[in-house]
């Protein structure tokens, strides 16, 4: 109820009033200022020393996590199931990729000054007409945004519109990775087939391989974060979120109310799909790959799983949650590859079973509890009395 | 001369003692004849006892016409035996008995005579020779010789095959023998021949129509390619029964793979997405039940089928009562759920059996193909899953039609409070329903088996097919699931060979997208209130 008053301000400064907010962004930017520090500050060797390639391994987490919250604006507050949101990050992912590809020049295996690598494999003599303008960074950065978002607005348009929700669209956007994994597994597509897009060497100039743009791609992805948590957050304290929230609760009684239920979930489902696609721009140059396989309908799975784990509805439970998963992933598969795939499939089935809430909904737990146990150390006086 | 003349006597005496039980013996062979008559000074009577050889049928005639044109086939000068020479280098040539084939020893070749024979008997053998196999009994073997004689007729089988097809009782065989006669006549530019291959899709026959529609006879040209044109007709016709037999197949699959999902997802509610593990579980028992059955495939198969269903629909039971109940009415969360164990089945089977695909043998009676003609063959593993997919589709049709747990399972869906204040125990009809699928999620599995490799991937590839065929036909309704799943097979069938397999299947995942787009509720929407649910 205290939002109400505050809707009169401008709705995009609104977040930084709610605790939750600032705790976040304070956390967070202390965690990539402490990074910073580690990684600049203290000498290799010295064990609190944060090498390279761990800088490069959280800018990697912090995509995901971009990408998870994403995933709990369309799940947590729009109540639509995406199974395949890491399409939408592919496809950032790939626009990214293509401009990395043009910034390679004639620096290529076959030195053809246009044509990537595999095009000259391919004998083509020519650039396909959508790789045209890729050689431009801003073309390739709107691009990163509106390629996702002209996919979700196509899609989500048609799909709101005949009122497909729940668990169809929950499988039918499973269909649509798949049927992009499939479609981009193809060598006549022009992304580069199986192998996809790689052997990246700059952005903007900057050289990918150096340790100093591996802790620039770090920080803005920090950055990138904390911008799209707080119009994330804009978005869900917006009356437009509160609409968005009845639609995930009722819809049929939402829309009965007057309100076209379908242009909510439209935006809302645009914007997700922007965001993710800005994760996977931010992706790609850390990893130095994009292909396929990001497409595939399991990457998609496990990234509802981060959310679940984190705590729906809440954002910075997704973030927890990627951050948790990916790290265990990290660890788990260097440890024992074989039992990864156990311990995920175990914890999609607790998570689900036993944490409905996620850790998010602990910490809430915790914090109401510590709340009445107060509440209960006060009642008793005031019985007596 | 003396010296022969000494040992003459113990030479006959030899003879009466080992060659008199073998000529006895060899009396009653009706073999014996046949050869005597072949030992004659003259050709004419030699050209008839080749004859009579041909027509006896008798399955032994092809080696000894042989025999008979390489100048293998002898008698023994003394105690008349006849025999087949086997390798006739040196003095000494191995032999056999022209009777029982058996080996019997060395000869000297001064103890043999041949059985002679002149040009004009070479080649009536080798005609015989060509013809032999139309002799024999079982109808197949002549017709297969028939067929071989496509494009190889000469002049002098002529005769003896206008003969042949005389005396022919087999409808098939008579066709494809005056087809032979034909492509010969045609080849003489005989117009009235093409009446006989009118209609013919063998390779031979369009080849030699082809050429005589180029020829400079205007009648026959024109005559040959009227002919042509129908056999094109056919042909088109033919691969279109094709196309249409193996995206039914396809679509058979695709059915028994969404069959049991239609039941958990389509009755219950339930998004199993381990679903395809249970058809992976189905398809290792298969492969399990071989190992136990070495080299009886096909017992081992048959077994299976109960098995298959058995251990699908325990795993079933036990995801059911281990997951799944705790997470009623939340379908999303089940959804994430399932996919959790549907990780930790793969991954146990990965670590448990191999990371490699098994190979699952075929037994005999389910490998080959039905020929329906020249242009079109079935093959038999596919034909056999599409009648297996048929049967469990009416075997779920009367399950859930007539029997008490079909009809409990139906008021638990439409109203699960009013079915329990019956008296209907829901849990009880949740867990047999939810068994009830994964059991034919396992028989898919094992139907599977016989088709693709098994391997811990298996399900994995039939999910998200497996759930647009139930979306496309309506959720709940299981005639819509064969009708949606037959369909689809088809339509990516036909645009296969446009546009290739992936882009096939691409365009159909694309056209179910839009298509629920038009009708959310798919082909056959459920009606009624339970609909609103």
């Amino acid at each position: 109820m205290q939002s109400v008053d505050s809707s009169q301000r401008f709705w995009l400064t609104r977040p930084f009033r709610e605790r939750a907010t600032q705790l976040f962004l304070g956390v967070l930017f202390a965690a990539l200022l402490l990074v910073t520090v580690l990684h600049l500050a203290v000498p290799q060797g010295h064990p609190l020393h944060v090498t390279a390639y761990t800088v490069n391994l959280f800018g990697k987490y912090l995509s995901y996590a971009l990408l998870a919250v994403s995933v709990d604006l369309v799940w947590g507050y729009l109540g639509i199931l995406s199974l395949g949101h890491g399409a939408f990050f592919a496809i950032g992912g790939y626009a990214m990729g293509m401009y990395l590809m043009r910034q390679i020049g004639d620096r290529g295996t076959y030195g053809d000054p246009v044509l990537p690598d595999f095009m000259v494999f391919l004998n083509w003599d020519s650039l396909p007409w959508y790789w045209l303008g890729f050689d431009m960074a801003w073309f390739a950065f709107v691009m990163v945004l509106v390629a996702p978002g002209l996919l979700a607005l196509v899609f989500g348009f048609l799909a709101f519109r005949s009122r497909v929700t729940g668990v169809y669209l929950s499988i039918i956007t499973q269909a649509l990775t798949f049927a992009l994994m499939l479609a981009f597994f193809r060598n006549e597509m022009g992304f580069g087939g199986n192998n996809g897009l790689t052997d990246f060497r700059e952005l903007l100039g900057f050289d990918l391989r150096t340790d100093a743009t591996r802790l620039g791609l770090f920080l803005a992805t920090g950055v990138a974060l904390a911008l799209g948590y707080i119009l994330c957050r804009a978005i869900v304290t917006s009356k437009l979120g509160r609409v968005s929230v009845a639609t995930r609760d009722a819809e049929a009684r939402t829309r009965f109310l007057g309100y076209r239920v379908e242009r909510f979930q439209l935006f809302v489902f645009v914007v997700s799909a922007m965001l993710a696609g800005l994760a996977g721009a931010l992706y790609v140059p850390q990893v130095g790959i994009i292909n396929p396989s990001e497409f595939s309908p399991i990457f998609s799975i496990e990234i509802v799983l981060w959310v679940a784990l984190g705590g729906r509805a809440t954002l910075y439970g997704a973030v927890i949650g990627a951050l948790l998963v990916n790290y265990a992933k990290t660890v788990f598969t260097g440890i024992m590859p074989d039992a990864w795939l156990f311990a995920l499939g175990a914890l999609f089935v607790f998570v689900t079973v036993f944490l409905p809430k996620g850790v998010a909904g602990l910490l809430a737990h915790r914090k109401r509890k510590t709340q009445e146990q107060k509440n209960q150390a006060r009642k008793p006086q005031e019985a007596t009395t | 001369m003396r010296m022969l003349s000494r040992f003459l006597p113990g030479l006959l005496c030899l003879c009466l003692l080992f060659g008199l039980p073998q000529a006895v013996q060899a009396q009653d062979d009706p073999g014996q004849p046949l050869l005597e008559a072949l030992d004659t000074s003259s050709y004419a009577d030699k050209a008839e006892a080749i004859e009579v050889i041909i027509e006896s049928g008798d399955e032994r005639s092809r080696r000894w016409l042989e025999a008979l044109l390489n100048g293998k086939l002898q008698r023994h000068k003394d105690n008349q035996r006849f025999v087949i020479v086997l390798e006739n280098r040196g003095r000494h040539w191995p032999v056999a008995d022209a009777l029982s084939f058996e080996e019997a020893g060395e000869m000297s070749r001064r103890e043999l005579d041949r059985i002679g024979i002149n040009n004009a008997l070479r080649g009536t053998l080798q005609n015989a020779l060509s013809l032999l196999d139309l002799y024999v009994d079982d109808a197949d073997q002549r017709r297969d010789a028939a067929r071989d004689l496509l494009g190889n007729v000469d002049a002098s089988m002529v005769e003896p095959l206008k003969a042949v097809i005389e005396n022919e009782e087999n409808a098939e065989v008579r066709r494809l023998l005056s087809q032979a006669l034909a492509i010969y006549r045609l080849d003489q530019g005989d117009v009235e021949a093409i009446a006989d291959l009118e209609g013919s899709l063998n390779q031979q026959v369009r080849s030699v129509l082809n050429s005589a529609a180029r020829s400079d006879d205007p009648v026959l040209a024109d005559a040959a390619s009227a002919a042509l044109a129908g056999i094109e007709q056919k042909l088109k016709l033919n691969q279109g029964l094709e196309t249409l037999y193996f995206g039914l197949s396809l679509g058979s699959v695709l059915v028994l793979a969404a069959i049991g999902l239609a039941i958990t997802f389509g009755v219950m509610g339930v998004i199993n997405m381990a679903h395809g593990e249970l058809i992976m579980l189905g398809a290792y028992t298969t492969w399990g039940m071989q190992q136990l059955l070495p080299g009886q495939p096909g017992l081992a198969l048959v077994l299976s089928i109960p098995a298959g269903f058995l251990v699908a629909a325990l795993a079933g039971i036990a995801i059911e009562r281990g997951v799944i109940q705790f997470l009623k009415g939340r379908p999303l969360e089940t959804l994430l759920a399932t996919f959790g164990v549907s990780l930790i089945l793969q991954q146990l089977v990965r670590t448990v059996i191999s990371p490699q695909n098994r190979t699952v043998v075929s037994p005999e009676w389910l490998s080959g193909s039905v020929m329906i003609n020249e242009g079109l063959s079935l093959t038999l593993n596919r034909l056999y899953v599409l009648g297996f997919a048929l049967l469990v589709f009416a075997g779920l049709m009367l399950v859930m039609r007539k029997t008490r747990l079909g009809l409990e399972v139906r008021a638990v869906t439409q109203n699960r409070a009013m079915a329990r204040s019956m008296g209907i125990r829901a849990t009880r009809v949740d867990i047999m329903t939810f068994a009830l699928g994964s059991g034919v999620a396992g028989l898919a599995g094992v139907a599977l088996s016989q088709l693709t490799n098994v391997g811990p991937n298996l399900g994995q590839n039939y999910i998200i097919d497996s759930f647009m065929v139930v979306v496309f036909g309506g959720v709940g309704n299981l005639w819509g699931t064969l009708v949606a799943g037959l369909s689809l097979g088809v339509i990516n069938q036909v645009l296969e060979p446009w546009v290739g397999a992936v882009l096939a299947k691409i365009i159909v995942l694309v056209f179910i997208i839009l298509f629920i787009q038009k009708r959310p509720k798919g082909l056959f929407p459920q009606k009624g209130r339970a609909a609103e649910g």
